[in-house]
């Protein structure tokens, strides 16, 4: 059997406003831009995507079957700003093909810094899935698949899930193959799937490449290339960003197209399917155990924590975002508590990172700052906002 | 065959202390290391004694060449009053309007004392100068002909249609980056003459390539981009103590109106109204340096402002090492080799977007200069968070010293070779 297991990341952070020293508004979010990116995304990618994943569910009658992980921040922006597109998520969980994954409520590294935090954010997010789609999630997965052994422990503690995803990285893997499934270690439940990167990233960041030996990249060829894991392999972990499709590559490289006619081609192969995450958890029983003591993610070429946690401005953010946590959550009020947990979105720090600043590249793409130092500025102004009005409504002592 | 070169210069450090000379050096210097021959033609009003090579025959007589200490590089000094951009006289408030007219007419003070010979004004010492040149450059034998800013640029285009060979302009500033709108029509015209009658045209950075091509009217195809590179001495900065337990913010430049003392100022106040120990350096003169003094009485922080005039040798060094953080809120830079010295000197950056560097360089803060808000919320952030200040000092240290005035030699022997295809 060879199952593809489609895993889609849909996630827009709530973007700062400008705020310098001399700010002293309560409203630390770019109320404007935050909209108008959401609603670009919508209409280039989150609309034209569902409406495509939905047909090739319907065409194929229950064959075809992805997952998607939601973050709750986005979710939040997609009920203000596009409304539609949240329907056509509830659309695609209607059909029943379609597996919504848990992860923290704020694509937070809170894992990293507070416990209490990550166990609170996933609880919080849990309960949004169910709220919003009518699924309790049993799968995990960590944001940007930031991942260790103590992660996956910490995940089985809370309890519900059957399995955790994670980066297939060659340091972690070793001569093994990410194609099939693995168990952390200490870990009497928990499965572990590993990304198939080569595969993911000839769809995500290849497919326009005209530089690239394989372009064009049609769906058959991809289907060959799937093909040749029956016999040695269980499972093809396809997990991708979501805007992928019509935002990084765009409409005109003809993702769409390639994407219209891939189910059909995979299916070609009498024993090629399409699993949920859960699915291929409940399919196929753990080969080995994968150890990895050491914290990976799906980042750059380093694969670990370095776009976010790579310098020292990136290291003062989260430290002081973390120390005044017992401030916000004794502070008693809800909107201080809801800005704080916007903050701990990952990609806050991303914006800081200076790995390759000097070149000026992919991160720029991404990135509403001129420059890492005008992010962090930012960044702290707002933290050093929030923390003097917490302490202006905390008891003298509680920090 | 290797391009030798008749270079039309400015004075090397130390006897100026603006960009220009410093650029000249740099670039020559560097054009030696390289191999490459150059005829440096320098204007003088006195005698020299030349950093690094043996002093100057004493004395008021002028011999034909003096020795640099270089291999490749021929000093030939033409006796003429032209200086570029010193630091000026600084003037009383009510003048200087006027006092800023005349910035660069202003005249070199012999070091010993004596006062050097006054051109009676600029333009006839610029044409006296342009026809010294000529004669000089009879008995030169050269390939092309490099012509530093206007006031060299008669003297170089003298010189081609003499000879027939290249003229390479480089422009180091443009009126505008001295005038703002209020041009000297005069200083224009001889700007704009010599850019249309160079083959080619060096620019020290996008911003100015820009300004030559929307101001004086010259074919993009013609002008290329040198930035300036950086001496690095090589030596480990160590910090120099402070008198005062205060952070400090520096300035360092001439105070004109160019360099945009008075945003410094206003920005100044900002800062102080967030954060109690933080003063301020103003290091340097210039013609708005009385009206400076009085700005920051008048915004009631004249106890947090520090005018030391101008500085040279170790004093500059000492400011800098004082310095938590240097800014240059210059209205329009050229290029500003200032903030590449001040990190030489371990000292972060913050920048006006208004400048070359500020185009090329990442590990700086960069603001607009009429940003006065932005400025002081970017100056407060860098003396509170020392993770900033740290990885501005570091990453921008390491940065600096990329600009290598080797690759900007290497460059301008690619633009000679050009120049000579063409004509």
């Amino acid at each position: 059997m060879a199952s593809v297991c489609f895993y889609f990341q849909v996630h827009q952070p709530y973007r700062l406003r400008h705020y310098t020293i001399f700010d002293s508004g309560n409203d630390y979010f770019d109320t404007h831009k935050n909209a108008e990116i959401c609603r670009k995304v919508a209409k280039k990618c989150y609309l034209p995507a569902n409406r495509l994943f939905l047909d090739l569910i319907r065409q194929h009658g229950g064959r075809f079957k992805i997952s998607y992980s939601l973050t709750g921040v986005l979710l939040e922006q997609l009920r203000e700003y596009a409304p539609k597109v949240l329907e056509s998520f509830q659309e695609l969980a209607d059909t029943g093909c379609v597996e919504f994954l848990c992860e923290t409520y704020h694509h937070s590294l809170s894992y990293l810094y507070s416990p209490r935090e990550f166990v609170e954010q996933v609880e919080a997010h849990r309960q949004l899935m169910y709220d919003l789609f009518g699924q309790t999630p049993r799968v995990f997965r960590n944001t940007e698949l930031i991942y260790n052994n103590s992660i996956a422990q910490a995940v089985e503690r809370i309890g519900g899930f059957d399995a955790i995803l994670a980066e297939g990285a060659d340091h972690i893997l070793g001569y093994r193959s990410p194609n099939y499934v693995y168990r952390p270690p200490n870990c009497s439940k928990l499965k572990l799937l590993l990304k198939n990167y080569r595969l993911s990233d000839d769809i995500a960041f290849r497919f326009s490449n005209r530089g690239w030996n394989e372009w064009p990249l049609g769906a058959d060829k991809f289907a060959q290339w799937v093909n040749t894991v029956n016999g040695n392999g269980y499972v093809v972990n396809l997990f991708i960003d979501y805007e992928t499709f019509g935002e990084h590559q765009w409409e005109d490289t003809g993702i769409f197209e390639f994407l219209q006619h891939l189910p059909a081609e995979v299916l070609k192969h009498p024993d090629n399917d399409f699993k949920t995450p859960s699915e291929v958890a409940a399919a196929y029983e753990a080969v080995d155990v994968v150890d990895v003591p050491y914290y990976i993610s799906w980042a750059d070429i380093e694969r670990d924590l370095s776009a976010w946690l790579g310098n020292a401005m990136q290291h003062s953010a989260i430290r002081e975002l973390y120390r005044i946590e017992s401030m916000v959550k004794a502070s008693g009020d809800p909107d201080i508590l809801d800005q704080w947990r916007k903050l701990q979105t990952s990609d806050h720090l991303y914006y800081m990172c200076t790995k390759w600043f000097a070149d000026g590249d992919v991160h720029k793409y991404f990135n509403p700052y001129d420059s890492p130092y005008d992010s962090y500025i930012n960044y702290m102004n707002i933290l050093d906002h929030l923390g003097t009005r917490c302490s202006a409504l905390t008891p003298a002592g509680v920090a | 065959m290797k391009t030798r070169t008749l270079m039309l210069g400015w004075e090397f450090p130390p006897f100026i202390s603006g960009g220009l000379g410093t650029a000249c050096y740099g670039l020559t210097k560097a054009m030696d290391r390289l191999g490459m021959p150059v005829t440096f033609v320098l204007p003088r009003a006195m005698p020299i004694r030349f950093a690094g090579g043996p002093d100057s025959p004493s004395g008021t007589e002028v011999s034909e060449y003096y020795r640099t200490g270089m291999r490749h590089v021929r000093l030939r000094p033409i006796p003429s009053t032209l200086v570029p951009y010193t630091p000026g006289k600084p003037c009383k408030a009510a003048h200087w309007h006027h006092a800023k007219a005349q910035a660069a007419v202003a005249t070199l003070e012999a070091t010993d004392g004596q006062r050097a010979i006054y051109g009676p004004d600029i333009c006839a010492e610029v044409q006296r100068y342009a026809i010294q040149v000529m004669k000089a450059a009879e008995s030169e034998e050269f390939d092309v002909i490099h012509a530093h800013d206007w006031m060299t640029f008669p003297a170089g285009i003298a010189v081609a249609t003499r000879t027939g060979k290249p003229l390479v302009v480089q422009v180091h500033s443009t009126e505008f980056d001295r005038s703002g709108e209020h041009v000297n029509q005069h200083v224009y015209d001889i700007e704009r003459q010599g850019m249309h009658a160079a083959t080619m045209i060096i620019a020290v950075s996008n911003y100015t390539r820009n300004i030559i091509i929307n101001r004086y009217g010259i074919a993009p195809e013609k002008v290329e981009v040198v930035y300036n590179g950086i001496d690095f001495n090589g030596r480990t900065e160590t910090s120099f103590p402070r008198a005062w337990p205060d952070k400090t913010v520096l300035f360092l430049g001439r105070v004109t109106m160019q360099k945009g003392p008075e945003y410094f100022l206003f920005a100044a106040k900002r800062v102080l109204e967030k954060m109690e120990n933080v003063k301020f350096v103003m290091a340097g003169d210039g013609d708005m340096l009385y009206r400076s003094i009085e700005l920051a009485a008048n915004l009631g922080i004249g106890h947090k402002v520090f005018f030391t005039r101008f500085l040279r040798g170790d004093d500059v060094d000492r400011a800098y090492q004082m310095a938590d953080l240097y800014v240059m809120p210059s209205v329009s830079e050229p290029f500003g080799i200032a903030p590449l010295e001040a990190l030489q000197h371990n000292v972060p950056v913050l920048v006006s977007k208004t400048s070359g560097i500020a185009e090329t360089f990442h590990n700086a803060l960069k603001v607009d200069f009429w940003d006065i808000n932005e400025m002081a919320n970017k100056m407060v952030a860098v003396l509170r968070y020392p993770p900033l200040q740290e990885m501005l000092r570091i990453e921008g240290r390491k940065e600096a010293l990329r600009f290598r005035w080797e690759d900007s030699a290497a460059r301008v022997g690619e633009i000679y070779h050009k120049a000579m295809s063409m004509v």
